[in-house]
């Protein structure tokens, strides 16, 4: 396979591998890393890539994998990072930067969640996958993640009636 | 959309039962401008989830470093070439020359015959330069009879 024929290849995917590491790692420069260093592995395993069923899925595990290791080793060194780099969009119409700043506690509140959670909506809510997919990437059982997915639904809902009950969302 | 429906999608949702197809009919239920109030407080996740998705990644993904490498590996190969290429022919350049030059006798006395004949050609060719030279002489003797007189 030649350089063009996998950029082909991982074309569809490498925005949802971007979200995924994105999603776990919050900052933007460490997602990009992330996906870089996944697709540079994957390149560097081209021969054996033709035998795979699902390279995406593959893409995708991996990317799980060498983020949370990434965590891992972060909070072992006692590193405390804490992201800013909330999407600040164009203010335009009021509606929009209402609307901007309901998605920020949304993503605020997601990045509370445990990293399984946090896993499964990006996955499921966000990339709309089927939860055989998402199982297989997951390597646990399907009913385990609408388990999953169903609490951290609630605990999403939960933190915005609070937030709405401020009056801060 | 029937709001009873939609109120019946978002429980199974809330128990993660619902199916891809019923979660895009309430992502689109969301996205539309008549939400019933007491389901608002929904909508800014729905619509989240809806944005989240078009994210994308901003930077190439550098695949080169691989191609580089070997651009280097082939111009190193390709220098070795020359310089054993250069190397070789000088050094079969002093071979030959060496061969030409070393001429060999073995008998002794074939060596002194040959020395002779060599030595013979030489004195040959200087007697006959000498020769040419004794002319000189002559213009010599004219030359110190003409100026004798000064």
């Amino acid at each position: 396979m030649n350089q063009k024929e996998f950029m082909q290849l991982i074309n569809p995917f490498k925005d949802k591998i971007f979200r995924l590491a994105k999603r776990l790692l919050v900052s933007t420069e460490e997602a990009e890393d992330a996906t870089q260093e996944v697709l540079v592995k994957l390149w560097s395993k081209n021969d054996s890539l033709e035998q795979l069923k699902s390279v995406e899925a593959m893409a995708m595990t991996m990317t799980k994998n060498y983020c949370l290791d990434q965590l891992k080793s972060k909070r072992a060194g006692n590193m405390t990072i804490v992201h800013n780099n909330y999407t600040d969009g164009s203010a335009g119409l009021q509606k929009r930067v209402e609307d901007n700043d309901a998605w920020q506690w949304v993503e605020k509140i997601i990045n509370q969640l445990p990293e399984q959670q946090k896993l499964i909506v990006q996955m499921r809510d966000i990339e709309e996958m089927e939860f055989e997919e998402i199982s297989k990437i997951m390597e646990m059982n399907e009913q385990a993640i609408r388990t999953a997915l169903s609490r951290a639904r609630k605990t999403i809902r939960e933190n915005m009636t609070k937030t709405n009950n401020y009056g801060i969302g | 959309m029937a709001l009873d429906r939609i109120e019946i999608l978002i429980e199974k949702y809330f128990e993660g039962e619902t199916s891809i197809a019923e979660e895009k009919e309430l992502k689109n239920y969301f996205s539309s401008s008549n939400v019933a109030q007491h389901l608002e407080q929904y909508s800014a996740v729905f619509g989240y989830y809806k944005q989240a998705k078009n994210e994308q990644l901003a930077t190439t993904i550098p695949l080169k470093s691989k191609k580089q490498s070997i651009v280097v590996w082939l111009s190193v190969a390709a220098s070795v070439v020359v310089m054993l290429g250069v190397g070789f022919t000088f050094y079969k350049n002093n071979l030959n020359t060496e061969i030409q030059n070393v001429g060999k006798v073995d008998d002794p006395e074939i060596a002194f015959r040959e020395t002779q004949k060599a030595l013979d050609l030489v004195s040959k060719h200087l007697n006959k330069g000498i020769e040419s030279v004794s002319y000189l002489n002559e213009f010599e003797q004219s030359k110190n009879k003409i100026f004798k007189i000064n």
